[in-house]
């Protein structure tokens, strides 16, 4: 079983703004392009801070330990389970989810494909694979079913449409984002 | 949402129905909408031919298709969505006869009214299940878009002073072709409401579909790939608090001690609720609440399942085998072709608890006032869950709003009410709306599960090894009996025991008794395909164990028990031809084949299996042949059935609920492991041309892969399995 593939706990120097309680601080984090100022503990999971705080329900909530990958999303473009990704480890780095990945060329090459090949059914997985895909996709423009399996084995999907995920990310890797 | 114009629709119906004759009226009526337009409203006739839903004048609509004046074409339909592409599919079947694109056919979601929206095929219940919504919606959605068309012809002739016959609609409008006038549906819905209804409409023939049988593309799946699909999980209304929670870990122990002043410490916990049987921490933010429920000490009393352990509830269930049970079956004499028998075989087999593991964990999220409540989720039972929180609350029913949502995945466990019950009765506590999220751990421990069933089997072979007798009892629990205890009858329900009747195989001989065990401690409820889930992996081994008995190849043994049953002999031949049945493979790995009629649909599905040499099973590939009568979406067929192959799969390789001193052992996905990427079989799907009604397409793939994986590891190692999941360590290659 690939638990946590492309797991990234960053260590970076928390922004200090403020402070209140123990470990309290605001930290300033920088999400889809735009900063925002986010005043709770350090040790709080970004998934929380997005989904929560943020009021970004795009990036799902499925396990908290890493082993689903349904919160996906990318950290200076590398997929990243946020669940367990604290909020104070993330510093500078640029923070990209599901409600952004379509302004990037891969991004919306691999939602293109989502909806042709027909991937979805419940959806609840899809903002995660669709967040590993695109990283997968952005480091290794011609992934081999090898490249597919390392990279997506990570998200599961209960509804069980790895058939068509595969098929999808080989179409969205043709130079048209057309064939496969 | 509609509840805010609907009754007064309905309303107007019941006073100016255009209707005169009664026998029709009973099934589809139709009136004028506020604002001049058509509406039909029409009646899915029960299953068993009674109308006990309907009101004084014997008619209870639960299912509204409204063309207004601005051609906009909106049905109302009490079936959800949860990824099976129903809310493709449904609407199809009224744009195909209505002719007009599927795109103009809007989709609104009935709110709950068990009355007016109760599943003719779910003992009445509002519930979207049991793989029927295009089964039960087939013909009377057809014939209400017939209608609705030919009233809107009769307006356009009786306008232009021409025979309606000389008129034909088509995309959105009515033509007529002497003149070249046209005019669009919308401008004669009015007067189409005033237009007697027809007595009769002739349908479509299938060789004329234009729609039905196109692979449409899914309309709610844009929003599901951008983030902005909205599940129960992620409604926020303002000033929202986040709540999870610790449950008994032990099915009815309670809260004895609890210490939460370092829980309260957290920052940003609000409030701890403490319940009977479980504590909920409340704050601004989940990893808040999950940090505060770390933090609380509980101390429980275990109750009177305190020592409760998997193998007792299995060798209760073995015990209650050896008594009679309800006789769900009888054909011939089983006792007098078990004597004359030159072979007999037997076995039994047992398939175990399992979680329905949702990727959307349980959530719900209430807003208890004085005079009301609020409920936002995502559920299968919305008219069930509004009567749970009425209830709950102490309200009176049309004081409880519900607010449906997106599903993340439903597989039977939102056709339950418990997360409802639970979410209620925390927000009682809390002054504003809060989100109860189970954490995972939560969800897996605190599910309601696919039962555990043990099955008892014993068959007489005749000289040439061919079946004479067949004996089927197993025990186990009723989900119907709780569910909709109406269903329930003479000790039997018709979930429980499908897949185990009526076997597509000519056998002179049979009797099947099933014996109705509730285990205590743990509670049972639907899972993908259900009753199937385990009769079919109990006889589709079995008759692979008398075909290995008889001597025989496991395909022909089986087309020679199908004389009878022309669509299930098409199947398996397909499936075989299909899968390069009885083409050599190598060493340890193995073709499994499965064939099943259930749900009203045909399968057959062949599965090639790798075992290596430590045990360690691999699905290859599946090829699997289905016969599901008329095919509205072939796109959704081929679909669901990957689908529930890949969720079969997972359940034969790894689904396992087990309990130890009351406490269910697994925890999350590291536990309960769910097939990836990594181990999913290629699935080649094909579909047989037919013009039978359509089949249910939502789970029959699940029951049909278990014993056809199976009955591929008994072609490779030798090893007959009747127990689920697969043991490995029994496969392993001795050295």
């Amino acid at each position: 079983v690939v638990a946590a593939a492309h797991v990234s706990r960053r260590i970076a120097s928390p922004i200090a703004i403020g402070r209140k309680g123990v470990d309290a601080m605001a930290y300033a984090i920088k999400v889809n392009g735009n900063t925002h100022n986010v005043d709770v503990d350090g040790d709080t999971p970004l998934l929380w801070v997005l989904r929560d705080v943020l009021g970004m329900t795009g990036t799902k909530f499925g396990c908290g330990m890493a082993l689903c990958g349904a919160c996906t999303v990318q950290v200076d473009g590398i997929a990243t389970r946020s669940c367990i990704t604290a909020v104070d480890g993330i510093g500078t780095s640029e923070i990209t989810t599901i409600e952004a990945i379509g302004a990037t060329a891969t991004g919306a090459r691999i939602q293109k494909a989502w909806l042709d090949r027909e991937v979805v059914q419940c959806g609840y997985c899809q903002s995660g694979q669709i967040m590993s895909a695109s990283a997968l996709l952005a480091s290794n423009p011609h992934p081999t079913d090898s490249d597919i399996d390392d990279a997506m084995s990570g998200n599961i999907c209960r509804c069980g449409t790895y058939v068509r995920i595969r098929e999808a990310i080989k179409q969205a890797a043709q130079p048209s984002g057309q064939g496969g | 949402m509609i509840p805010d114009h609907l009754p007064s629709c309905v309303a107007g119906l019941d006073r100016s129905p255009s209707a005169n004759d009664f026998s029709r009226r009973r099934f589809l009526q139709a009136g004028a909408v506020a604002g001049g337009g058509l509406m039909l409203s029409l009646h899915l006739p029960f299953a068993n031919g009674d109308a006990e839903a309907a009101g004084s004048d014997g008619f209870a609509p639960n299912a509204f298709i409204r063309i207004g004046s601005d051609g906009q074409i909106v049905l109302t339909m009490p079936y959800v969505e949860m990824g099976q592409g129903t809310y493709t599919s449904i609407p199809m079947l009224i744009a195909e006869e209505l002719e007009v694109e599927l795109s103009q056919v809007q989709l609104e979601h009935a709110p709950p009214n068990e009355k007016l929206y109760g599943n003719p095929w779910l003992g009445g219940i509002q519930a979207t299940g049991n793989s029927n919504a295009i089964r039960a919606a087939w013909q009377p959605l057809r014939q209400a878009g017939a209608t609705a068309k030919t009233m809107l012809v009769s307006a356009a002739a009786k306008r232009w002073n021409v025979d309606p016959a000389s008129c034909r609609a088509q995309s959105g409008e009515v033509l007529h072709a002497a003149t070249g006038s046209r005019i669009k549906y919308g401008e004669l819905a009015a007067d189409a409401a005033r237009m007697p209804v027809p007595e009769s409409v002739a349908l479509k023939r299938p060789e004329d579909f234009k729609l039905i049988g196109t692979p449409a593309k899914r309309l709610d799946t844009p929003a599901k790939v951008n983030g902005t699909a909205v599940y129960g999980i992620d409604v926020r209304p303002p000033g929202v608090k986040i709540a999870t929670l610790a449950q008994s870990p032990v099915f009815g122990g309670r809260v004895k001690r609890v210490d939460d002043v370092a829980a309260k410490a957290v920052n940003g916990v609000r409030q701890i609720v403490r319940l009977d049987d479980a504590v909920a921490v409340v704050a601004d933010h989940m990893g808040a609440a999950k940090k505060g429920l770390a933090a609380l000490v509980i101390e429980w009393d275990d109750g009177p399942h305190a020592k409760l352990n998997t193998q007792d509830i299995a060798a209760e269930l073995e015990k209650a085998t050896l008594n009679a049970g309800a006789v769900a079956q009888n054909i011939g004499d089983v006792e007098k072709a078990m004597a004359s028998a030159v072979t007999k075989v037997e076995a039994t087999y047992q398939v175990p608890f399992l979680a329905h593991a949702t990727m959307e964990p349980m959530n719900c999220t209430v807003h208890v006032r004085k005079d009301g409540c609020e409920v936002w989720l995502g559920t299968q039972a919305i008219a069930r869950v509004q009567a749970a929180a009425a209830k709950t609350a102490g309200l009176p029913l049309d004081k409880v709003v519900v607010h449906n949502h997106l599903i993340g995945g439903g597989f039977g466990r939102r056709l339950e009410a418990d997360g409802v019950i639970r979410a209620v009765q925390i927000a009682q506590h809390v002054d504003g709306p809060v989100k109860v999220v189970w954490t995972r751990e939560e969800d897996i421990q605190h599910d309601m599960y696919r039962p555990y069933w043990f099955d008892r089997m014993s068959a007489g072979l005749d000289a040439t090894g061919m079946p004479v007798a067949w004996n089927h009892r197993f025990a186990g629990s009723s989900v119907l009996a709780r569910w909709a205890p109406p269903t329930f009858k003479n000790g039997l329900d018709p979930d429980t025991t499908e897949g185990a009747i009526d076997l597509t195989y000519a056998l002179p001989n049979m009797h099947v008794e099933y014996v109705r065990v509730e285990p205590p401690g743990i509670p049972t409820a639907f899972w993908r395909s259900v009753g199937p889930s385990h009769n079919v992996f109990v006889t589709e081994s079995f008759i692979d164990e008398l075909a290995a008995a008889a001597k025989q190849d496991a395909v022909a043994y089986r087309l020679a028990l199908l004389d009878k049953a022309p669509r299930a002999k098409a199947v398996l031949a397909l499936a075989a031809e299909k899968a390069e049945w009885g083409q050599p493979l190598p060493e340890r790995v193995g073709r499994g084949v499965s064939l099943q009629f259930v749900f009203g649909t045909y399968m057959a599905q062949v599965a090639e299996v790798e075992v290596g040499k430590d045990g360690a099973v691999r699905v290859r590939r599946v090829v699997c042949a289905v016969d599901c009568g008329i095919v509205v979406n072939p796109d959704t067929v081929r679909a669901q059935i990957q689908s529930a192959i890949v969720f079969g799969v997972t359940a034969a390789l790894y689904g396992k609920i087990t309990l130890k001193d009351g406490r269910v052992e697994q925890t999350n996905f590291d536990t309960y492991q769910i097939l990836r990427m990594n181990e999913a079989p290629t699935v080649e799907v094909h579909i047989v041309q037919s013009s039978e009604p359509p089949g249910g397409m939502g789970e029959a793939g699940t029951s049909a892969i278990v014993p056809a994986v199976t009955n591929a590891i008994f072609a490779a190692t030798g090893k007959r399995l009747r127990k689920l999941p697969v043991d490995t360590t029994a496969l392993k290659q001795p050295v």
